[in-house]
């Protein structure tokens, strides 16, 4: 697009046949040409910041991870020390588990949760329809660590708002403590998780389900097919891009999970009873700046972005099969 | 327990009438599902509400509000609020001393630290977008590449070297040293790059032959044209600078220089969880983004999902 307008009069049949003198600009002969500094410019905010506060980092980081550190300034090379320890570290390997479990469970509930709101507000007229996006959507306005000390009292047994729920419609869990049984630390996360993300990644869902041609739904249903065959087929298809999007970055999002975790188990600093609410970076937070070594933290960075990276290849493969 | 009952009833009967106009009827089961998400979202807010103005001795004791009869000042105060705003002085035991400094220095810590680092963010992000939506240059794909490649660098493992290097500078426990690595964002160079693709040629060259400079061109052309974007850039980036922890609970130190949800943070600790108090000020913390979001609610929804939509 960009290119066809400087290039204009030569690469345009119509714009040829123009006189000359109707693009003055392209030549740059009555008008001022473009200059040539501007976008150098405009983007050196951006290449300056990011060459010191991105690319330095990035580097050094690198580097600290062969290091073992005590603190910002005292540090011995270790080699591959760190990624070996964390190799026979029950710790991380437990918060790897918890996270990973974290994110299919996201995917798994969170998804479907969305795309079913996002069906049944698709249909409904506009103002309702925005007043339901609107309260859905709520939660996100609210940050991790309010929600996650919020919750912690919700999740109070006998008392909690969730517990007394709980037992109101299932006759169960008045007495559940959620935040100190290990098997159910996990669970009372992911429910949390659900109240803040499941009306923002409807909002995708919903955004792109407008967009979607309505006359092929009804040439679907009038050739015969069911609701859930449309769906199947005609949908879905037609919001793909959309659905891998908002799966990247649910997954992406679970895998960087810490704040929410650290406050709903203040007590524990975020470990939960027997280490079973520990995420990734809730370790990383640990070893790097509350026991200070910096460098092993680089090393576990290194392990979750190389996890992240993957996600994002895996991205790229799913789309291009899609796009077959 | 009957009271359960009795709504269960009225939600399934009214459908059983309507057995012969099935349209209606599904329609009234679509409102109630969508009904009872909202009451799920919405519970949490308004226990919110009654939590705050609940004395700590009663703090669980209600699901919501006393029963009218229990109304006094014993169960309904404003305690949490006093003692918000006079510093927590039953928390005093913690690591951190409250009591020196006031409830409004932390407001105004978040308020400096989400407004610079938005403003900052709204400028740059927007002439970066719009050089690379508008100019060809030398490195123009070189960079893009580069910047489609730092999106995938999770933050926190950079934090760690961030940290030693505003240590260097000497702007650690500053809201410089927290503002200035966050003034530039990848992320948001491709959302104004997307918006200003849409703003037609023929404009930026006219106003080029009427001799405004480049800059006035993006300041009094362009920027006027992707307001919805920059709508809703604002308020993302509003509450992200709002809400963050992780990076402000690393970099700040001293009492006086936290933000809202670090020092908030701190009333639930070790050895003492002042609930009510916390909840108070979540409370005040939730006011400003939400009239941002009521505000710009329209733009903010098209802009979150123009990058996601568009593919």
């Amino acid at each position: 697009m960009r290119t066809n307008r400087s290039q204009a009069p030569t690469a345009d049949g119509a714009a040829r046949a123009a006189p000359v003198g109707a693009s003055p600009i392209a030549t740059g002969a009555s008008g001022k040409p473009r200059a040539r500094w501007a976008p150098y410019l405009f983007l050196s905010p951006y290449v300056l910041l990011s060459a010191v506060f991105f690319v330095v980092p990035f580097v050094s980081a690198i580097v600290l991870a062969f290091y073992a550190t005590n603190g910002p300034r005292a540090r011995v090379f270790v080699g591959l020390g760190n990624f070996a320890f964390l190799l026979k570290d029950p710790m991380f390997f437990c918060a790897l588990r918890n996270t990973t479990v974290f994110a299919c469970c996201s995917v798994v509930l969170q998804l479907p949760l969305s795309m079913g709101l996002a069906l049944l507000l698709n249909t409904s007229r506009g103002r309702l329809r925005g007043f339901f996006r609107l309260i859905l959507f709520s939660p996100n306005l609210v940050g991790q660590i309010f929600v996650g000390i919020l919750f912690s009292v919700l999740f109070v047994p006998r008392y909690g708002l969730i517990n007394r729920s709980f037992q109101a419609l299932f006759h169960w869990g008045l007495e559940e403590r959620w935040l100190s049984n290990p098997s159910l630390v996990l669970p009372a996360i992911v429910l949390t998780s659900l109240w803040v993300w499941v009306g923002f990644n409807m909002v995708y869902f919903l955004a792109a389900l407008q967009g979607v041609d309505a006359s092929l739904e009804e040439a679907a249903r009038i050739d015969g097919a069911n609701a859930w065959q449309v769906f199947w087929h005609v949908t879905l298809p037609g919001i793909r891009h959309v659905v891998v999007f908002v799966l990247i970055t649910t997954v992406i999002g679970s895998y960087q999970l810490f704040e929410l975790p650290l406050a709903l188990l203040s007590s524990t600093r975020g470990r939960g009873p027997d280490n079973a609410g520990l995420m990734l970076i809730t370790y990383l937070n640990e070893i790097a700046f509350e026991d200070g070594d910096l460098g092993l933290g680089a090393a576990l960075g290194w392990v979750v972005a190389l996890i992240i990276f993957g996600i994002s290849l895996a991205q790229i493969r799913l789309t291009r099969v899609m796009e077959d | 327990m009957n009271a359960l009952y009795v709504v269960l009833l009225a939600l399934v009967v009214p459908p059983l009438l309507l057995a012969r106009r099935p349209k209606l009827a599904l329609g009234y089961a679509r409102l109630c599902v969508l009904a009872l998400a909202c009451a799920i979202v919405l519970a949490p807010f308004v226990w919110l509400v009654a939590a705050i103005f609940k004395d700590k001795s009663v703090l669980n004791q209600y699901a919501f509000f006393p029963p009218l009869r229990d109304w006094s000042s014993k169960t309904l105060n404003l305690e949490n609020f006093v003692m918000l705003f006079e510093g927590g002085k039953r928390g005093a035991q913690g690591t951190i001393s409250f009591g020196r400094v006031s409830f409004w220095q932390y407001v105004l810590n978040s308020t400096v630290f989400a407004t610079v680092g938005t403003m900052a963010q709204l400028l740059f992000c927007s002439l970066g977008g719009y050089a690379l939506a508008k100019y060809d240059f030398t490195g123009k794909a070189a960079l893009m590449t580069f910047m489609l490649g730092s999106m995938t660098i999770p933050s926190v493992l950079l934090l760690a070297p961030l940290y030693r290097m505003i240590v260097g500078f000497g702007l650690v426990d500053t809201l410089t040293g927290l503002i200035l690595p966050g003034m530039v964002s990848a992320y948001g160079i491709f959302l104004f790059r997307q918006a200003c693709l849409s703003v037609p040629d023929e404009m930026i060259d006219a106003g080029r032959i009427d001799g405004c400079s480049e800059f006035t061109i993006y300041f009094r052309l362009v920027m006027p044209l992707v307001r919805p974007m920059a709508a809703a850039f604002c308020l993302m980036s509003f509450l992200w600078h709002w809400n963050a922890f992780f990076a402000p609970n690393v970099f700040l130190h001293s009492e006086a220089n936290l933000t809202l949800p670090v020092v908030l943070n701190m009333y639930i600790n070790d050895y003492s969880q002042e609930y009510g108090v916390f909840l108070a000020g979540t409370a005040i913390a939730v006011i400003p983004p939400a009239v941002l979001f009521l505000v710009l609610q329209k733009e903010f929804i098209s802009g979150l999902t123009a990058g996601a939509v568009k593919g």
